[in-house]
C-alpha cells in the first residue's frame, strides 16, 4: 500500500467506484419499471455514436465523443418507441431490432473508417481500458496534496467523478416524482407529475451515466452496475431508500473487490499476468447477486415477509 | 465491386465463399423462423442472454483443448463449449425469474452481463497463455469469415440446414404453444418441452451464428425478421414463413455483399440488410405501416369532413372550412358558390335524418352496445334492422326538407 498502490492502483480504482455508483443509481429505477434493458440498449449505441463522432471531427477528443454517444442513446430510445407504437411490436422486440441495427453500423463504420492513428476500436469499446488510468506523476501518499501531481492525474477521474455528483444530485432532486410515478404511475400523473417527461428524463440520466462510465471503463461494466447491484438490492429490503444505500454498497464493493481480485489475484495464483478488471467486476457483481438470489431476506417472489 | 459483387451472388467468387453464402442464408431462415417462436412469446431478448452467455464457453473449450495437447482451435470443440455455457446462462435466467422476485428483464441483463463480463476475464488469462493458437478467439465477438477453414463454413451449413429441418418438423406444436399455451396444453403437448426445445432450436442457432455474425449481433438475426414478418400479416404461419425468407434473404445477400470488398465485415453486413428490409416494411406494410397509417387517418378525416359539411347543409350553415369544401365539391354536392346542388341537398337530408336517428338511438338505448356504437360517422342502416329503422321515424316524424 505504498507509492506504486498510489501510482497505479488509485485512479483506476476510484474511477470504477465511481462508474459503478454512477450507472447504479439510476439502475434501482430502471430496475423496478422494468427497464432493466434500457441500459443494455444504450451501451450498445455508444459505439456508433462515438464513430460517428470520431468521423465528423477527425480526432479523439472528449466532448464531441460524449455528444455523439447522447445523442445516440437519445436517437435510439426514440426510435424504440417509434416502433413500439407504430408498428405495434412488443417493448422488448423493438429494443433488439434498434439496438443490434445501431451497433451493427457502428462496427461497419469503423471497419470502413480509417481509425489506423487513433486508439478507437470495438475491444475498447467494450472493455474500456481501466487498468491504463495510473497517475503517472504521484510519488506516494503525499502526491494528494501536490497541486503539480494533482494536475496530473488522468481526466477520466474528473469526468467521472463530475457524472456521478450529477447523477447523485437528480437522484436526491427527483428522489419523490420519481419514487412515486415509479410505484404508481397514474396516480404520479394525477398529483400533477409529468410522468413522461421523468421517464425520458430518467433514460437520459442512464445515458450520461453510460457514457461517462464506457469512456473510462467500457460497456460491460455499465451493463453490469445497471443491473446487478440495484438487481441484489432489490432482494435485501422492501424499502426505496435502503435499496438505493444497499445498490451503491454492493456498487462500490464489486469495483473494489473486482479490481484488486483482477489485479491481484493472478500473482496469488503464481501468474504474473493480470485479468480484465472490467470483467472481472462484472464478474464479482455477479457473485452478490447470485448471493442475493440464494440468501437474502426478500428473495421470495410472492406474499410480504412478516413483520411488515 | 459490382462484377465481384455478381460472382458472390451467383456463388462464383470461390467455393468457401459460396459454402459461406449458402451456410448464411441457412442460418438466417433457422434463425428468423426460430426467432419467431421466442417473438411471439414476448421473449426476444432473452436470445440476447443466451448470446452472451456463450463466450466463457468458448474460453473454458479452448482452455480444455489445449490442456489436452490440442491447439485449441477445432471449431466443433468451441461450438460445443459455448452450447454448455449457453444453456447454463439460459437455465440461470430462467431460474432467478421464477425463483426471486426480479423480473425477466433484469435476469436477463444480469446474466447477459455478468456471462460476457467473466467471458473477457478467460480471453485475457487466454491471451497470456503460451500454448495453443489464440489468435482468432475474439472473432466470436463480430464474427469474421476471412481466413474461415473449410470445414468451419461446412460445420455452418450443415448446421444450418439441420436447424431448419428442425423448425419445419416442430413448427406445428411450437406455433400452438407461441400462440396460446392453454390451449395446447389441453390438446395434449407437453408445453415445457417445446419451450426447451425452442430455447435448445434458438441455442443452436446462435452457437452455429458464433463463428459467423459473432455473439453480440446474433440477437438481430433472431429479433429482427419476426418483427418484419409481423408488420406484413396477422397470421403465425405466415409470420413464420416470411421470417424465414426475410432472414434466408438477408443472409444470403449479407455475405455475397461482405465477399465483394474488403472492409465489410459479414455479421454488420447482414444486420444492416434486415434492418433495411425491416425498415421498408415499417414504412410500406399493409396495416401496420407508417403509410397505410397516413392513409387511414387521410380517409378518416376525409369522412368526418364530408359529413360534418352535409350536416351544416342541412342546417343550412355557411361552411367556411377549406378542406370541407373541397370534399363536397369533388363529389358535386355542392357548386363552386358553395350553393348545395340538388344531389347535395338530398344528401344532407338524409344525413341529418341519420343524426337525428341516432340521438333517439342514444336517448332510448342508453345503456346498451348499440349507442356505444355512435361515433359520428356509421350509418345507422349498418346497426339496427330495417324494422327497428322504422319505429325510430315512427317517433321522429317525417323528414323535413332540406332548403
Amino acid at each position: 500500500m505504498g507509492a506504486e498502490f498510489v501510482q497505479l492502483s488509485l485512479t483506476p480504482l476510484l474511477i470504477g467506484i465511481l462508474a459503478a455508483i454512477a450507472c447504479a443509481l439510476p439502475g434501482n429505477f430502471l430496475i423496478l419499471r422494468r427497464q432493466a434493458l434500457i441500459g443494455d440498449a444504450i451501451s450498445h449505441v455508444v459505439l456508433p455514436g462515438i464513430v460517428v463522432a470520431f468521423l465528423v471531427t477527425g480526432v479523439i477528443s472528449t466532448w464531441p465523443m460524449l455528444f455523439g454517444a447522447a445523442g445516440a442513446a437519445v436517437v435510439a430510445v426514440i426510435l424504440i418507441e417509434a416502433i413500439r407504437r407504430v408498428g405495434r411490436i412488443e417493448p422488448g422486440a423493438a429494443m433488439g431490432v434498434v439496438f443490434t441495427s445501431l451497433f451493427a453500423a457502428g462496427v461497419l463504420l469503423l471497419e470502413q473508417s480509417d481509425t489506423s492513428g487513433v486508439h478507437l476500436d470495438v475491444e475498447h469499446a467494450l472493455y474500456g481500458n481501466l487498468e491504463s488510468l495510473i497517475w503517472f506523476s504521484a510519488e506516494g501518499w503525499g502526491s494528494l496534496t501536490d497541486p503539480a501531481a494533482l494536475a496530473d492525474l488522468p481526466p477520466e477521474l474528473f469526468r467521472m467523478a463530475a457524472a456521478a455528483v450529477l447523477i447523485l444530485a437528480l437522484t436526491l432532486i427527483f428522489w419523490r416524482p420519481l419514487k412515486l410515478s415509479t410505484f404508481d404511475e397514474g396516480f404520479a400523473g394525477a398529483v400533477g407529475i409529468p410522468t413522461a417527461v421523468l421517464s425520458l428524463g430518467l433514460v437520459i440520466t442512464a445515458a450520461v451515466a453510460a457514457v461517462a462510465a464506457f469512456d473510462a471503463v467500457g460497456s460491460i461494466i455499465v451493463i453490469a452496475m445497471f443491473i446487478c447491484p440495484p438487481a441484489a438490492a432489490r432482494l435485501m429490503t422492501n424499502r426505496l431508500e435502503v435499496q438505493v444505500l444497499w445498490s451503491v454498497a454492493f456498487a462500490t464493493l464489486s469495483a473494489i473487490l473486482g479490481y484488486v481480485l483482477a489485479g491481484y489475484g493472478p500473482l496469488w495464483l503464481g501468474s504474473d499476468n493480470a485479468v480484465s478488471a472490467a470483467g472481472m467486476i462484472a464478474t464479482v457483481s455477479g457473485l452478490i447477486l447470485a448471493l442475493a438470489c440464494l440468501f437474502a431476506p426478500h428473495r421470495a417472489r410472492v406474499g410480504a415477509p412478516k413483520g411488515s | 465491386m459490382p462484377s465481384l459483387f455478381l460472382d458472390a451472388l451467383l456463388l462464383q467468387a470461390g467455393y468457401n465463399a459460396a459454402l459461406v453464402a449458402l451456410g448464411a442464408a441457412l442460418l438466417g431462415m433457422a434463425a428468423g423462423s426460430g426467432g419467431t417462436f421466442l417473438f411471439l412469446r414476448k421473449r426476444a431478448l432473452v436470445s440476447d442472454a443466451v448470446a452472451h452467455a456463450t463466450l466463457p464457453g468458448v474460453g473454458i473449450a479452448f482452455m480444455v483443448m489445449v490442456a489436452f495437447g490440442g491447439d485449441g482451435r477445432n471449431l466443433p470443440g468451441l461450438l460445443l463449449g459455448s452450447a454448455l455455457s449457453a444453456s447454463l446462462g439460459l437455465l440461470a435466467v430462467q431460474w432467478i425469474a421464477s425463483r426471486t422476485r426480479l423480473a425477466e428483464d433484469a435476469a436477463i441483463g444480469a446474466i447477459l452481463s455478468v456471462f460476457f463480463g467473466f467471458g473477457i476475464v478467460l480471453l485475457t488469462i487466454i491471451q497470456t497463455m503460451t500454448s495453443g493458437y489464440q489468435a482468432g478467439l475474439e472473432s466470436f465477438l463480430l464474427g469474421s469469415t476471412a481466413g474461415m477453414l473449410f470445414q468451419d463454413a461446412v460445420v455452418i451449413a450443415l448446421g444450418g440446414a439441420v436447424a431448419v429441418a428442425f423448425v419445419l418438423l416442430l413448427r406445428r406444436p411450437m406455433t400452438l404453444v407461441a400462440f396460446d399455451a392453454g390451449f395446447a396444453t389441453a390438446s395434449g403437448i407437453d408445453v415445457r418441452r417445446m419451450d426447451l426445445a425452442m430455447m435448445g432450436l434458438v441455442m443452436a442457432v446462435t452457437v452455429i451464428g458464433l463463428k459467423l455474425v459473432g455473439l453480440i449481433l446474433i440477437v438481430a438475426m433472431l429479433i429482427i425478421p419476426p418483427v418484419t414478418a409481423r408488420l406484413w400479416t396477422e397470421r403465425t404461419d405466415r409470420v413464420l414463413l416470411i421470417a424465414g425468407a426475410v432472414g434466408g434473404f438477408s443472409g444470403y445477400l449479407g455475405a455475397a455483399l461482405s465477399a465483394s470488398a474488403p472492409n465489410l465485415p459479414t455479421g454488420p453486413i447482414i444486420v444492416l440488410v434486415s434492418f433495411t428490409l425491416f425498415l421498408l416494411s415499417l414504412l410500406f406494410a399493409p396495416g401496420r405501416g407508417v403509410l397505410a397509417a397516413l392513409i387511414r387517418h387521410r380517409r378518416f378525416q376525409l369522412r368526418v369532413h364530408r359529413r360534418q359539411g352535409l350536416l351544416a347543409l342541412a342546417h343550412g350553415e355557411a361552411i367556411f372550412d377549406p378542406l370541407t369544401l373541397t370534399v363536397l365539391r369533388r363529389e358535386q354536392l355542392i357548386r363552386q358558390d358553395a350553393v348545395a346542388t340538388e344531389e347535395g341537398r338530398a344528401l344532407a337530408a338524409k344525413t341529418l335524418r341519420d343524426e337525428k336517428r341516432w340521438a333517439l338511438v342514444r336517448q332510448i338505448y342508453q345503456d346498451e352496445a348499440v349507442s356505444g356504437r355512435y361515433d359520428g360517422l356509421t350509418p345507422i342502416e349498418s346497426v339496427l334492422t330495417r324494422d327497428e329503422i322504422a319505429e325510430l321515424d315512427r317517433r321522429l316524424g317525417p323528414p323535413a326538407p332540406v332548403s
